[in-house]
């Protein structure tokens, strides 16, 4: 069984493989001549002013947690599409309930203005 | 008897596994030599598009250009800002580089029997299209990590805008292909390319006919995942510089130039594996593979054409198509297709 996988790992090593070249190549052929003002981040026009790391912003973990629900609403869907055609009727309405809920929660989501991007 | 036969005779069959691995080297390589043609493809394109040549100086038609390029790149300095978080700049590029390879493990090329008794395919699995989904996310990673560990604003803001897109458009990705995987009842790939079989009036066919709607989404879904014009929001050169890619240079930049070449190659032969019959077509069976390629040929183009067409798109509206329209669209495209397939 899990023998149908080992091809996934040929994959991944070749990837590996190509990705540690690649990350590696311009330390080993490229200069080296570092200075202040290259170092410094890109910046146009102006002193570069960034002094420390970067926060993410509220509207995004709005986003990140939609993006939760209706994943899990993706991935819980997939199962039952497999099994759709052999559990008939029965299937249809439990997905239809599903999904049913959900749009309600969607509803929900949308009108409280959530989805409007500031 | 010739001395061939013998040859033949005394020579065992090479176990499965060593075929699947060999299959999977080979299928590596030959994307390998396609992904910088496409770079080619796509620049002389887009000059023609623009009514100017397109590179044509270096090799016949300008197609050592890849190599020309890649000389350049790997000659230049390894830089890193001092803002910058060095280790992540340096795996970043390599997470993008090898979730887009692992991709290319579950694209099936051909049948089993198309070129000998192995399929041409590096894995046929019962999650296949989930595989897919898996690998594809990785991606979403590399831009994140690599925007925020440069230290640069303009890079931050274009790790934002990936991370917010990504996310947003992975939904609906997954949404437009539910009808597929009811109408097939299957996930592996391979299922999915055999159940087009036939024609539409026979109970097979190609599944762009009923699923237009999964398609059309899966397609404008695509185009956002792989962030390419007109949703290259995250690297808008108008705005933000180059986006999540300002600080990287020299192969670190290639790594991601790479892995969305590859991205683009990897979605233009899922929607023909899922949607237009994958390696189905006239003429005898070896031609699988070419037929593949044939097919996601068009849609290169079509990726090329819409970069060279369309103007970008603005955040907010982004967003808000991602979620008011193709997230509704996507749910009644698939309830509709249950209640289809479950009453006939």
């Amino acid at each position: 069984m899990l023998q149908a996988y080992l091809p996934v790992l040929v994959f991944v090593a070749l990837g590996v493989a190509i990705a540690s070249l690649f990350a590696s190549v311009n330390r080993l052929l490229g200069p080296r001549r570092p200075n202040k003002v290259k170092q410094e981040p890109y910046e146009c026009g102006l002193p570069s002013d960034v002094t420390k790391s970067f926060r993410f912003g509220l509207s995004f973990y709005m986003i990140a947690m939609l993006f939760i629900l209706f994943d899990i609403e993706v991935v819980f869907l997939y199962p039952v599409a497999v099994q759709l055609e052999a559990f008939g009727v029965f299937a249809l309405v439990e997905t239809a309930v599903f999904v049913a809920l959900l749009m309600l929660g969607f509803v929900f989501v949308w009108r409280r203005g959530a989805l409007e991007w500031k | 008897m010739t001395s061939a036969d013998v040859l033949l005779q005394a020579t065992p069959a090479p176990p499965a596994v060593l075929i699947q691995i060999a299959t999977s080297i080979v299928i590596f390589a030959v994307v390998m030599i396609i992904v910088p043609l496409l770079t080619v493809f796509e620049r002389k394109l887009l000059g023609r598009f623009q009514s100017r040549y397109g590179p044509n100086r270096v090799g016949p038609f300008g197609l050592m250009q890849p190599l020309a390029d890649v000389g350049k790149l790997v000659f230049k300095e390894h830089s890193t800002p001092s803002t910058g978080v060095g280790w992540l700049m340096t795996i970043a590029p390599m997470i993008a580089v090898i979730a887009a390879i692992g991709t290319i493990a579950v694209i099936p090329f051909g049948p089993v029997g198309a070129w000998g008794d192995f399929g041409l395919y590096g894995i046929d699995v019962s999650i296949g299209l989930l595989y897919f989904f898996a690998f594809g996310s990785f991606a979403f990673y590399a831009l994140l990590l690599g925007g925020w560990a440069s230290g640069s604003k303009y890079s931050f803001l274009g790790a934002m805008r990936s991370a917010a897109q990504l996310i947003s458009y992975e939904v609906a990705i997954g949404l437009s292909l539910l009808g597929v995987v009811m109408t097939a009842g299957s996930m592996s790939l391979v299922d999915i390319v055999e159940a087009q079989s036939g024609t539409w009036f026979g109970g097979g066919g190609w599944f762009i006919g009923p699923q237009i709607v999964g398609f059309l989404i899966f397609l404008i879904a695509g185009f956002a995942e792989t962030a390419r014009a007109p949703f290259d929001l995250p690297e808008a050169d108008a705005e933000i510089v180059a986006g999540y890619n300002t600080e990287f240079g020299g192969m670190r930049f290639g790594s991601y130039f790479l892995a969305e070449y590859i991205e683009v190659l990897v979605i233009s032969i899922i929607a023909v594996t899922i949607f237009f019959g994958g390696w189905h077509g006239p003429g005898p069976e070896w031609l699988a593979p070419i037929w593949v390629l044939v097919k996601a040929f068009f849609f290169v183009f079509l990726f090329v054409w819409v970069r060279a067409t369309l103007p970008r798109l603005r955040y907010d509206q982004l967003m808000s198509f991602g979620w008011k329209i193709l997230l509704p669209l996507a749910t009644l495209n698939v309830m509709v297709t249950a209640v289809l397939v479950v009453l006939t």
